[in-house]
């Protein structure tokens, strides 16, 4: 045995050892993507307005809040990063009701009790067909409703006139159409210490506030300055509700009733204890994939992987006989060494990774094809086999590794441009290329030399050619 | 072993014609028919949902005319999935047709759920473009380096023409393109070059025998001594893709679309379009040394 075949021989066999040591037991140490076990990515991007600009310390506010209220919400190995200058990027694994993550991230919680100057009165419900027995009390009926609106919305237009003269007051609405003129805020979210979620004896969802000294002693004043008139509850400009003020309220705490359900009551507790966020975002990016679907991708990708890899290894086994199974091997090994590769690197395996790596399995063989293909015209040039075999490496080597090295110049460019799911591919493609061009080149050869026996393998050249 | 040999330079003017009006009837599609632009690159709102049992899609349209949305894109696949991309860009737009849905079809799941605001598509769109560009620009340097520049050129010749060929399909089957799909052009990209080197890399080697042999009669063998090899590669690459075409699920459905018409097209122009591209670029002007 030549010192260099020695050389080779222990290389792979370390390199296999090693990946073999890292790949079983495979259970849990392949880090899947969202779009695998299920979850939600959500991009943000921070909105900028006159008087709350988008600054280094607003975004690392925003930031420290959102992963207060995500932690508080208790979803497992949440990722919150910011991208760029103004975006964040929040991805919750396993998160079942996409909707309730975006209400309880995407909200800005800015919670502010207000003086009611005055309302109007709310939109009555429009007409039901069914309700009249012909179309037209129908329609007559419709026409009042229009009429009322249009009262309402004149009813506004008044409030916003009167509001211009009145400083800090602010025009709102409720959700039942009515429309509020409000005086400067008396008490707001920031002089909260605690909001938590409770049942009044209706049995219905409030929320139980806490105030802080500070915030007691303003509550205290602005109920004693109102007792008999409205105090409006406003969340993110919105009015939640109105109460009357019944007596003045000394002990710092006050609870909330709109007409919440349970879930939407924990939310805003949760909201108002981490605190409003420091600027307003919108939601521009949104994947969620459930559970269920991920895990029937994953199901799909591996049966089309299986089919895919047992048709491969048939064909190279039925085509070249014993060099196929050679290669079959190296192939083998090839994806033991994608999976060593992945886990290794700690990359993430995505749908698009899956078809990445089954596609590795049809392009791994190729090497093989050049190098079989240049043993046998070296064979019909006239050669020994054993001197073929040896010129079909030499020669089929810089080949491979041509063509190989365009392939990862378009991986390189995909991961540096693609996100998430494509950038998966792009990982699986490249540690695909450079498994199996090392085990075209590497593997290949000792199995040649060391297992087959050279003899058998140049017989089967032969028998081929 | 039988020596066969194809004389594919015969052949030459013809293949060139036969691709050049392929690509501009591709082109001819996109501008007419468009491409179907998945939600990454327009912005909108995507959901999929499954039933036990999925109701039909006109059933499912006219829950949806109910809250305005009848002019979304209703697709079923398998017998019980449905997935409807809605054209209003408005979450609220989305939670409407859910919920309205949910109120008909009780046993009704959300398995996925996609919005794209359309600032995000419009800038996915510019960096799928800078990609591929780059990626082009890449792939010529390198073979400038390592062969000459003319075989660049010629190469990247041929992964525009299967580019192009494999939007222009896309286009007449009205598939979806998605950020998957760029993903998919650039390993068509990256495969169709795998086979056109391994041709121009016996060119090279053959090159010493250009004066005997003249350009026609040195590409014709090289690409006949490589050819069981090109084609012995392309199917073990087609197997795999087949078998995800048919098996992956539907989320990977038009990707791997998109690698089965890039492989097949990618074969045909590495054989045809790079060489004949390089011969009738010889024949008018040689170079005198190389």
């Amino acid at each position: 045995m030549l010192r260099r075949d020695r050389w080779r021989l222990g290389i792979v066999a370390m390199v296999v050892l090693a990946a073999l040591v890292t790949v079983f037991p495979l259970s849990g140490k392949i880090n899947l993507g969202l779009d695998l076990k299920g979850g939600a990515h959500i991009v943000l991007q921070a909105k900028e307005t006159e008087e709350n600009k988008v600054t280094e310390d607003s975004i690392e506010r925003l930031l420290a809040v959102l992963r207060n209220r995500i932690d508080q919400y208790g979803v497992a190995e949440p990722v919150i990063q910011r991208e760029g200058r103004d975006r964040v990027i929040v991805d919750l694994p396993g998160i079942q009701d996409p909707d309730a993550a975006l209400e309880l991230i995407g909200k800005t919680a800015q919670l502010e009790f207000r003086q009611v100057i005055s309302a109007t009165s709310p939109v009555p419900p429009g007409p039901q067909r069914q309700n009249y027995d012909s179309d037209e009390e129908f329609k007559k009926a419709q026409e009042r409703w229009e009429a009322a609106k249009a009262e309402i919305d004149a009813g506004k237009e008044n409030l916003a006139r009167v509001g211009a003269g009145v400083e800090g007051s602010l025009v709102s609405r409720d959700d039942e159409g009515r429309h509020y003129l409000l005086g400067k805020t008396l008490v707001a979210g920031k002089d909260l210490v605690d909001a938590k979620t409770q049942y009044d004896n209706l049995g219905r969802a409030v929320v139980a506030l806490t105030f802080s000294s500070g915030g007691a002693k303003l509550f205290d004043e602005a109920t004693a300055a109102n007792v008999g008139r409205q105090i409006a509850i406003v969340l993110d400009g919105i009015v939640i509700s109105a109460p009357v003020v019944q007596e003045r309220i000394t002990g710092g705490n006050a609870q909330i009733s709109g007409r919440f359900s349970p879930a939407e009551a924990s939310r805003l507790s949760i909201m108002l204890r981490a605190g409003a966020l420091p600027i307003a975002v919108d939601v521009i990016e949104n994947r969620s994939v459930g559970p269920s679907l991920g895990e029937d991708s994953i199901n799909s990708g591996i049966r089309a992987g299986l089919i895919g890899a047992a048709l491969v290894f048939l064909f190279m086994l039925l085509y070249y006989r014993t060099l196929g199974l050679a290669a079959d091997t190296a192939l083998a090994v090839a994806i033991l060494l994608v999976f060593a590769g992945l886990i290794s690197l700690k990359a993430t395996l995505t749908l698009p990774g899956i078809a990445g790596i089954v596609l590795t399995i049809g392009m791994a063989v190729d090497g093989n094809v050049l190098i079989y293909e240049r043993m046998k015209e070296e064979s019909l040039a006239g050669k020994t086999p054993l001197a073929a075999i040896d010129a079909g490496f030499k020669k089929a080597l810089t080949t491979i590794l041509d063509a190989n090295i365009t392939t990862l110049i378009a991986a390189a460019v995909l991961f540096y441009f693609g996100s998430g799911p494509v950038r998966g591919f792009a990982v699986t493609l490249s540690i695909g290329i450079v498994a199996s061009v090392f085990c075209n080149v590497l593997v290949t050869r000792i199995i040649l030399q060391h297992f087959m026996g050279r003899r058998s393998a140049a017989a089967s050249l032969r028998t081929r050619s | 072993m039988r020596k066969f040999s194809i004389d594919f330079m015969k052949y030459r003017k013809k293949a060139i014609l036969l691709s050049l009006v392929c690509m501009l009837l591709s082109i001819g599609l996109m501008l007419t028919r468009g491409l179907n632009l998945g939600i990454d690159f327009t912005g909108g709102n995507v959901v999929q949902v499954e039933f036990e049992q999925s109701p039909s899609i006109e059933d499912v349209r006219s829950v949806l005319s109910a809250v305005g949305q009848g002019n979304s894109i209703i697709q079923s696949y398998s017998d019980r999935g449905i997935i409807i991309r809605i054209s209003a860009n408005e979450e609220s737009a989305r939670k409407e047709a859910v919920d309205a849905l949910r109120v008909k079809y009780t046993g009704m799941q959300v398995v996925r759920l996609e919005k794209v605001g359309p600032v995000v598509g419009a800038e996915l769109r510019k960096e799928a473009m800078i990609a591929l560009f780059l990626a082009l620009a890449g792939i010529l340097a390198y073979i400038t380096v390592r062969f000459q520049f003319r075989f660049a050129v010629v190469s990247v010749a041929a992964l525009v023409h299967d580019a192009v060929i494999t939007l222009g399909i896309f286009s007449l089957t009205g598939m979806e393109i998605s950020t998957p799909f760029i993903a998919a052009i650039l390993t068509i990209v990256g495969y169709s070059l795998n086979d056109t080197i391994v041709i121009l890399d016996r060119v090279r080697e053959n090159w010493k025998n250009l004066r005997v042999q003249g350009i026609g009669e040195l590409l014709n063998s090289s690409i006949n001594q490589t050819l069981s090899r090109t084609i012995n590669t392309s199917l073990t690459t087609l197997l795999p893709v087949i078998a995800l075409f048919i098996w992956g699920g539907e989320v990977l459905r038009s990707f791997s679309f998109a690698l089965l018409v890039g492989v097949l097209v990618g074969t045909y122009s590495s054989i045809f379009i790079a060489s004949a591209l390089l011969a009738e670029w010889w024949e008018k002007a040689p170079l005198r040394k190389s």
